[in-house]
């Protein structure tokens, strides 16, 4: 019998039970897109079936880190830019549990943007949502990874002379087996996505434009958006890498010229996902790690018999 | 010195089989009875470079390097790429050779491969070996073994002609030859190991040095481990099956062998990205139920810094294994030191809220490490085993029964969901902070994701019983007081341990104390047993745990002594200096003898520190080890 008897329950889900009891005030303004995220993170879990107890949502620093003090479920709030690995051990640790990261362009772009590309390399059967709003918000309006060329802030007094790193193709060169686009302000396809990106087996990588009112008034609402699935305008398969390559270029470039593309870009259903790979080579165990610490019936191995024959 | 003791010393580049050559022999010679102890020194580089392993045996117990060595089988650093003596590291390929000379004992032996090395390269090489009555054997090892197998083989020609010598029986060899080695290279070992025994006695005076293997026996079976073996075998029997990390020497030791094991046991070994994503990998894993370690050394560690205070604010439990080298930076990455003391007391920001244990000895490193995850599951805290490349790496016999223990998989204070049916609920949530003022040890027991009715929110910022953040004031002193609360309740645990973590070693009632901290605890007690010899009245406490701090033993150890020399490996004191701290006084009794050139002590040099400075107050005729006098000295 499972020492985690939320794993699996099937019973009717209701979407008020991922907001807590005691809900805090959010610390979010007025219009911020991170809302957004929350209440299609709401409307998508009971459709992929999962219950706040067996849900561990994993987050970064910045006002997108706040997610798990509005959304009802286990929670993990990290430090800058580490969320990923955090997330992706307690997946290995109990693969039952459902593991969603998330943390702003800043956190998963920026400071912990070597765990990301490690993360979608290693495929990690997790989705993770990153808060995309082009600018560090919590801080008061620096520029961030994935502000324009220009941009001018208070730490870039002349428009930042970087060019914007582009979301989308690094999560494909590293090796996200599902990527996609939304924006806050396109609640359905959000939801939608948010839920194929759960069920799909393997690392799903979410950019989630969320506007900033306060901070980042030049992107506004990202408005009007287009779906690039939907639209007769564009035509390529999610399947094929080069063609999800190229639309996924294009889309980063477009967004800077205020044209607001999203959908998913890439789909790869065939890449197993890091868990059964390891399981594969027989460095993960086919029952999950952390039940066995509540199992009394386990023999535990001892390194005098498994071990020591080897010094002596 | 120690009579009655071969210590062996075999050099070479890396890349020669130094240290699988010495680790057989170590354990052939433990296989004859004897006590063995071995002494590691090596560069950083994959090949060539001067290094060597000594192997101290005796019939009594051995607990450190001895002084200088008496047995040298110089191999030659058959990677050489610059044997030039204007070279800017000199000439490579001799150094097996040149580099030891200086400590080989009066009355040593010097076997050297004349198939590599030219002697008359050495500068004085004769009036030296005359002189220090040295006896030297030039065998062509090089060339037996080309003619009986392949030329790396010579280290068996090596092993060969050191039995001949030292008169160690080959069967002992043979032996565990035949349980080391594949089959295809089995017979032609055998045949050199022979053919360089005959040849060495028909063509050399074998009897003419006094040197010679002693004769022992064991009571009981014994193991040939390290430090690094110890610390492994500590954590798998505590339940540990999650160790993430990213290669660092020496840490790289400890990752390897769990990464080696834990699949055997259904474990998981994850080597990531960097040491950031590994210490937070582990604390994931233990968030989410499972028994896990991480660790590094002095750089990576560094690199852990934030993940590390993240564990103490949230109260996951983790274990973190630091090996220093010596620093700063990069420093010298092969070598040891103990400098690592205050990074890892005080590295993350705010105050810190970790156990710090240094074991002092190969066994002490299994004790330690499981008591290391006992008390972090227990306590919901982080617990640091500090140790050194000198006890990572040295091999020694501990009796095979001391690791002959049940496991301890407990999660510690972890509900389960029957419990968390009656638990304390708020608003929904599981209320995993608690602040109990009755709550002595402050402990409040944590639920894992998963379960039903456990939900909570684990959180770097300051926060509520549920988790929720908050910069309430007295919620924040409450929490605050309550997680530091759980040191003194594990100092109080440490305290009752019915072996304490510290060692006092000597008479009771001496006049002098000499105290250390981790991995020089042996070689203290070796240079105590030999002041006592020579009529000084000395006694010794080797001390582990770091954080919580031993008040009472430490005090009660420093009244009862006039004067105590604090030996270390580092330059500013640094275990002094906590002594202090934490005792707020005895500056004026404590002196310093440090060590940092990369070598650990050699006993003779805490008996010469003791004697020039502490008896005589004078000064040190070298450079070696340095001595800082007490306040007001």
């Amino acid at each position: 019998m499972s020492a985690f008897s939320a794993i699996g329950e099937e019973r009717e889900i209701d979407r008020d039970e991922f907001t807590p009891g005691l809900e805090p005030q959010p610390t979010w303004c007025p219009g911020c897109g991170d809302f957004g995220v929350l209440k299609a993170l709401k409307q998508a879990m009971p459709e992929v079936g999962r219950t706040p107890d067996e849900t561990l949502l994993v987050t970064g620093i910045g006002c997108s880190g706040k997610l798990n003090s509005y959304f009802e479920s286990y929670g993990f709030h990290t430090i800058h830019g580490r969320s990923l690995p955090i997330a992706r051990a307690a997946k290995l640790a109990n693969p039952g549990i459902e593991v969603i990261a998330a943390g702003g362009d800043g956190d998963g772009y920026g400071i912990g943007g070597n765990h990301f590309i490690h993360t979608a390399r290693e495929n990690h059967d997790m989705t993770y949502i990153v808060f995309n709003n082009e600018i560090f918000g919590l801080t008061k309006g620096q520029t961030s990874p994935t502000s324009p060329k220009g941009h001018k802030s208070k730490t870039q007094p002349h428009g930042s002379a970087k060019e914007p790193l582009r979301p989308l193709s690094m999560s494909l060169n590293a090796g996200a087996s599902y990527i996609a686009r939304t924006a806050a302000v396109n609640p359905n396809q959000a939801k939608e996505i948010l839920k194929e990106a759960m069920e799909h087996d393997g690392f799903a990588h979410i950019d989630f434009l969320t506007q900033c009112p306060t901070w980042n008034k030049d992107a506004r609402q990202y408005v009007p958006y287009i779906d690039v699935n939907d639209s007769d305008e564009y035509d390529f398969d999610v399947h094929d890498r080069a063609e999800a390559a190229e639309m996924m270029r294009e889309t980063e470039s477009a967004l800077h010229e205020g044209k607001v593309l999203t959908g998913r870009y890439y789909v790869d259903e065939d890449r197993p996902s890091y868990q059964h790979e390891k399981q594969a080579l027989g460095e993960m165990p086919e029952t999950p790690l952390a039940e066995r610490y509540f199992d009394d019936d386990y023999e535990w191995e001892r390194s005098y018999d498994s071990f020591l024959a080897k010094h002596k | 010195m120690t009579d009655h003791e071969l210590i062996w010393r075999i050099a070479g580049g890396s890349g020669d089989g130094i240290a699988s050559t010495s680790q057989n022999f170590a354990k052939a010679l433990m296989r004859s009875g004897l006590h063995v102890f071995t002494h590691r020194h090596y560069p950083s580089r994959i090949r060539g470079g001067h290094t060597y392993t000594e192997i101290r045996a005796a019939a009594d117990p051995v607990k450190s390097r001895g002084d200088g060595y008496n047995f040298l089988l110089a191999l030659g650093d058959s990677f050489a790429r610059n044997p030039q003596q204007e070279a800017y590291y000199g000439n490579e390929e001799i150094k097996p050779l040149s580099e030891n000379l200086d400590e080989l004992r009066e009355g040593g032996v010097i076997v050297y491969d004349s198939g590599l090395l030219d002697a008359s390269e050495i500068e004085d090489f004769e009036a030296r070996v005359e002189e220090n009555n040295w006896h030297v054997f030039d065998p062509d090892l090089r060339s037996l073994a080309r003619e009986h197998g392949r030329e790396v083989m010579r280290n068996t020609a090596g092993v060969g002609v050191t039995c001949a010598i030292a008169g160690i029986d080959l069967e002992w060899i043979e032996d565990l030859m035949t349980d080391a080695m594949p089959e295809k290279i089995l017979e032609p070992n055998i045949e050199i190991l022979h053919e360089a025994y005959e040849m060495v006695q028909e063509e050399y005076d074998v009897e003419a040095p006094d040197v010679a293997v002693p004769e022992g026996e064991h009571d009981e079976e014994q193991v040939l481990l390290s430090g690094s073996d110890s610390i492994a075998y500590g954590a798998l029997d505590e339940g540990c099956r999650f160790i993430a990390g990213y290669p660092m020497t020496p840490w790289t030791e400890v990752f390897t062998i769990m990464s080696q094991n834990l699949p055997e046991v259904g474990g998981i070994s994850e080597q990531v990205e960097d040491e950031i994503a590994a210490a937070a990998l582990a604390i994931g894993a233990s968030h989410a139920g499972v028994k896990a370690m991480s660790g590094s050394s002095g750089g990576g560690f560094a690199l852990m810094s934030e993940p590390l205070g993240l564990a103490e604010m949230t109260e996951t439990p983790v274990v973190l294994i630091e090996a220093m080298r010596a620093g700063p930076s990069t420093g010298m990455p092969t070598k040891p030191e103990q400098g690592d003391l205050e990074h890892v007391l005080y590295t993350s920001q705010g105050d810190s809220n970790r156990v710090v244990f240094a074991p002092g000895t190969v066994d002490e490193a299994y004790d330690q490490a499981r008591k290391a995850f006992q008390i972090a599951y227990e306590y919901q805290i982080p617990a640091i085993v500090l140790y050194d490349q000198k006890l990572g790496g040295e091999l020694t016999n501990v009796p095979a029964s001391h690791y002959d223990r049940e496991p301890n998989p407990s999660l510690g204070s972890t509900l389960t969901e029957a419990e968390l049916e009656d638990a304390e609920h708020e608003g929904g949530k599981f209320a995993r902070f608690q602040y109990d003022p009755d709550n002595d040890e402050g402990v409040s027991p944590r639920s894992i994701p998963g379960q039903k009715g456990g939900r909570f929110l684990a959180t770097g910022n300051e926060h509520m019983p549920e988790g929720h953040i908050s910069e309430d004031p007295d919620n924040r002193v409450y929490q605050m007081n309550r997680r530091m609360r759980k040191l003194e309740a594990i100092r109080e645990e440490l305290d009752s341990q019915e072996k304490s973590h510290q060692t006092q070693y000597g008479p009771e009632d001496a006049e002098y104390g000499i105290m250390t901290f981790g991995s020089n605890q042996g070689t203290v007690e070796e240079a105590v047993d030999r002041l006592n010899e020579a009529g000084h009245s000395v006694k010794a406490l080797g001390v582990s745990d770091l954080m919580p701090y031993p008040e009472n033993e430490v005090s009660e150890f420093l009244e009862s002594v006039d004067k105590c020399l604090v030996v270390e490996m580092n330059a500013s004191a640094q275990f002094r200096g906590l002594t202090q701290k934490e005792l707020g006084q005895y500056g004026e009794k404590l002196s310093s003898l440090l060590k940092y050139n990369g070598n650990p002590f050699e006993p003779a040099e805490i008996v010469e520190g003791f004697e020039v400075n502490i008896v005589e107050g004078g000064d040190l005729p070298h450079t070696r080890t340095k001595f800082v006098p007490a306040a007001g000295d």
